[in-house]
């Protein structure tokens, strides 16, 4: 019956397919085009929110030059922002292992904000009593313990029961903020609930300045994970788990052996960017000494495609956008929310644009259509 | 009041703002879409009802409809929000996840911008009173029983009945479940999805303007709402992705929360102030203790939707 009616039902307007391979200036023009995009609907979102600009429309220019201005326009700025950019780029790359194995930790900030707490406590207990090297060591180690236990229960819990990792990690980082503000309470007796700054267990400044130490720790783990995840055999393992659970059963990959220690490997490297935050540069911990990172990561890691050397510039934009809102909302006396406002419109953007990367779009009565109309006969 | 009584009541009103998260979420999962907006979803909607309120609240409008432009305003804006969503999960199909968080981000950043704006003494002080009806000059916790905390009640029964007892909720679940077969048995699977999702979300923003304006009903109430955002997503799980069952759950979920308050008021209970961290942490401990018995148990109705976080291409194979 169909049949006979096939020539009669008029082609749909559009029609999507799946693009095999894009070039990738191509792609790249795509991603740049929505950033464009993007500012644009932020400058209209800016001109509907700041009054000043709407009194002065020629003020724009100047919120768009915040942007540069917040992240270039004095040498303290650019080491902040590379700062910031080398700890968000750390969490991302603690994720990403566990990406590419599609298994969705969500709960990057609950390792690293453990990471952070491991190494503040063992300062706190033993921080007069030890040298500082071996203190600092025992720091590390802690940061690294917490961050992999942080992990190893969901994951455990995946391997053996198939729970849900999304959720079970996304709770885990809750749990971890009221077990600081639970440390908290002990540890200041008079209910401010504030650690003052540690005097002792502090990273040493390379080459005079104090940011530096972090953003090569950074630079190597980047190089570090592109080697382990492409070229080693575990990376493989993980690559395999990732496209088809069934299809590494089959070659004999032990799919939770990958699992569990996959996510270790994961929370391990989150601890380790706890460990950067709490020995670098707080010195002390706090319920919001990750700051909501942890989220931020998982779009830094996705829009980088889970390639570590793809996420520097990801999370390079992520924090230019950052820094260059602050200035804004500094500029033009604006609340302090108006960042998280402008990352959202332009995250919005970059992620729809990869849609229109992963996709063509035939319209009806094109060439286009006509040929994939050739090729689904066929 | 006896202080038990008191107590179970503020529960019970504090628990609203879950039952409106978690049912607003639980439609979109049944959709087969994580929606990690929901906190952003449920600030926009309290912004959204504000504004509203901020225009009319000291006009000689009769108060029913304020009341009822208040919260058609509230819905009007976490529908756009849940539209957003959907248009980016479902047509261009992102990652859920991607998506939810950067959701999240531009709402609660807005409702913080619009909110700064906004004018309490005229869209908090008249109207809380009308939407405390009928126990608004109550002095105990009774009086946060507004008509909002009634209608979450209603909300959450009928999202039950739709879901489990119609054809429309029987298409619904088999769309979360598996997409594929839906389409195959001509389920606009899309249709489904968008629908699911705006509904749900706009009913998730009646949570944040009850938030706002009933249950805390002060000028900084919109500071800490995103927390709650975060605890209806847990509570979908306490639930197991039922509607009518988030009642039961946002009562729980408010006794837990709120007792570290309420406990150090009872004389024969000595707690220190490092258990109160420890209490506000039971809601995350026990959700993921359902989670996992839920999955040792493996019963078919108890788990997630099964293609929940995963975009649908008809043509993918």
């Amino acid at each position: 019956m169909s049949l006979h009616h096939a020539s009669e039902v008029r082609e749909p307007l559009m029609h999507l397919s799946k693009r095999s391979a894009i070039h990738p200036a191509k792609a790249w023009a795509i991603r740049l085009a929505a950033i464009v995009l993007g500012l644009a609907v932020c400058g209209l979102v800016a001109f509907l929110l700041i009054e000043k600009i709407q009194e002065k429309p020629e003020k724009i220019w100047d919120f768009y030059n915040a942007f540069i201005k917040g992240s270039f326009s004095t040498s303290r700025k650019f080491w902040k922002f590379l700062k910031n950019l080398a700890i968000l780029l750390g969490i991302a790359l603690a994720l990403t292992p566990a990406f590419r194995m599609r298994f969705w930790n969500t709960g990057a900030e609950g390792q690293t904000l453990m990471g952070v707490l491991g190494a503040i406590a063992v300062d706190f207990y033993w921080g007069e009593a030890l040298p500082e090297p071996l203190l600092l060591a025992l720091m590390l180690l802690a940061a690294l313990l917490c961050g992999g236990i942080w992990a190893l229960i969901p994951a455990l819990c995946k391997a053996k029961w198939n729970t849900n990792e999304t959720l079970f990690t996304l709770m885990m980082n809750y749990v971890a903020t009221f077990v600081v503000s639970y440390f908290l309470v002990i540890w200041v007796p008079n209910g401010s609930s504030s650690l003052p700054k540690m005097k002792t267990g502090k990273l040493p400044s390379v080459g005079g300045n104090d940011y530096l130490l972090i953003i090569l720790v950074v630079l190597i783990l980047t190089v570090g994970l592109y080697i382990y995840l492409n070229y080693s055999k575990h990376g493989y393992e993980i690559n395999v788990v990732g496209e088809s659970v069934r299809t590494a059963q089959y070659v004999g990959i032990n799919v939770r052996k990958v699992i569990i220690r996959t996510m270790l490997l994961s929370g391990m490297l989150c601890g380790l960017t706890g460990y950067l935050i709490a020995a670098g540069l707080d010195q002390t911990v706090t319920t919001n000494s990750v700051g909501g990172q942890g989220f931020t990561a998982i779009m830094v890691s996705w829009l980088g495609k889970f390639n570590p050397l793809a996420m520097i510039v990801t999370s390079g934009l992520i924090q230019l956008l950052n820094q260059g809102a602050a200035q804004i909302s500094q500029d033009f006396n604006v609340s302090g929310a108006l960042p998280d406002v402008i990352t959202g419109i332009i995250l919005f953007f970059i992620i729809g644009s990869e849609f229109f990367i992963n996709y063509q779009i035939h319209f009806r009565g094109g060439k286009h259509a006509v040929q994939a109309g050739g090729e689904a006969v066929k | 009041m006896n202080i038990w009584l008191n107590f179970l009541i503020d529960s019970l009103a504090f628990g609203a703002t879950f039952i409106y998260g978690s049912t607003g979420e639980i439609l979109t999962e049944k959709a087969g879409h994580l929606n990690l907006g929901i906190p952003g979803i449920m600030c926009m909607g309290g912004a959204g009802g504000v504004m509203m309120l901020n225009l009319i609240g000291k006009s000689s409008l009769p108060p029913v409809l304020i009341v009822v432009l208040g919260i058609l305003s509230a819905l009007l804006m976490s529908g756009l929000m849940g539209l957003i969503y959907s248009f980016m999960t479902v047509t261009l199909r992102a990652n859920q996840n991607v998506t939810g968080l950067a959701l999240t981000t531009f709402g609660v950043g807005l409702m913080k911008v619009i909110m700064s704006k906004m004018n309490a003494t005229v869209y908090l002080v008249g109207p809380k009173m009308l939407y405390r009806w009928p126990f608004a000059y109550r002095q105990d916790s009774l009086q946060c029983l507004g008509v909002l905390f009634f209608l979450a009640i209603v909300v959450a029964i009928a999202a039950s009945w739709v879901l489990f007892r119609t054809k429309v909720g029987l298409h619904l679940r088999a769309v979360g479940e598996n997409p594929a077969t839906a389409d195959a048995v001509g389920i606009n699977v899309n249709r489904y999805k968008y629908a699911a999702t705006i509904i749900g979300s706009s009913i998730a923003g009646l949570g944040g303007f009850y938030y706002i304006i009933d249950y805390m009903a002060s000028q900084e109430a919109y500071l800490s709402l995103e927390a709650f955002g975060w605890l209806s997503i847990a509570l979908v799980i306490f639930a197991l992705w039922r509607p009518h069952m988030t009642i039961i759950g946002s009562t729980v979920f408010g006794f837990l929360f709120s007792c570290s308050s309420y406990i150090t008021n009872i004389d024969w209970i000595h707690v220190t102030m490092a258990t109160k961290p420890l209490l506000k942490m039971l809601p995350y401990v026990v959700t993921v203790l359902v989670l996992i018995i839920s999955s040792i148990r493996n019963k078919r109705e108890n788990q997630p939707p099964s293609s929940l976080g995963l975009s649908y291409f008809r043509e993918d194979r």
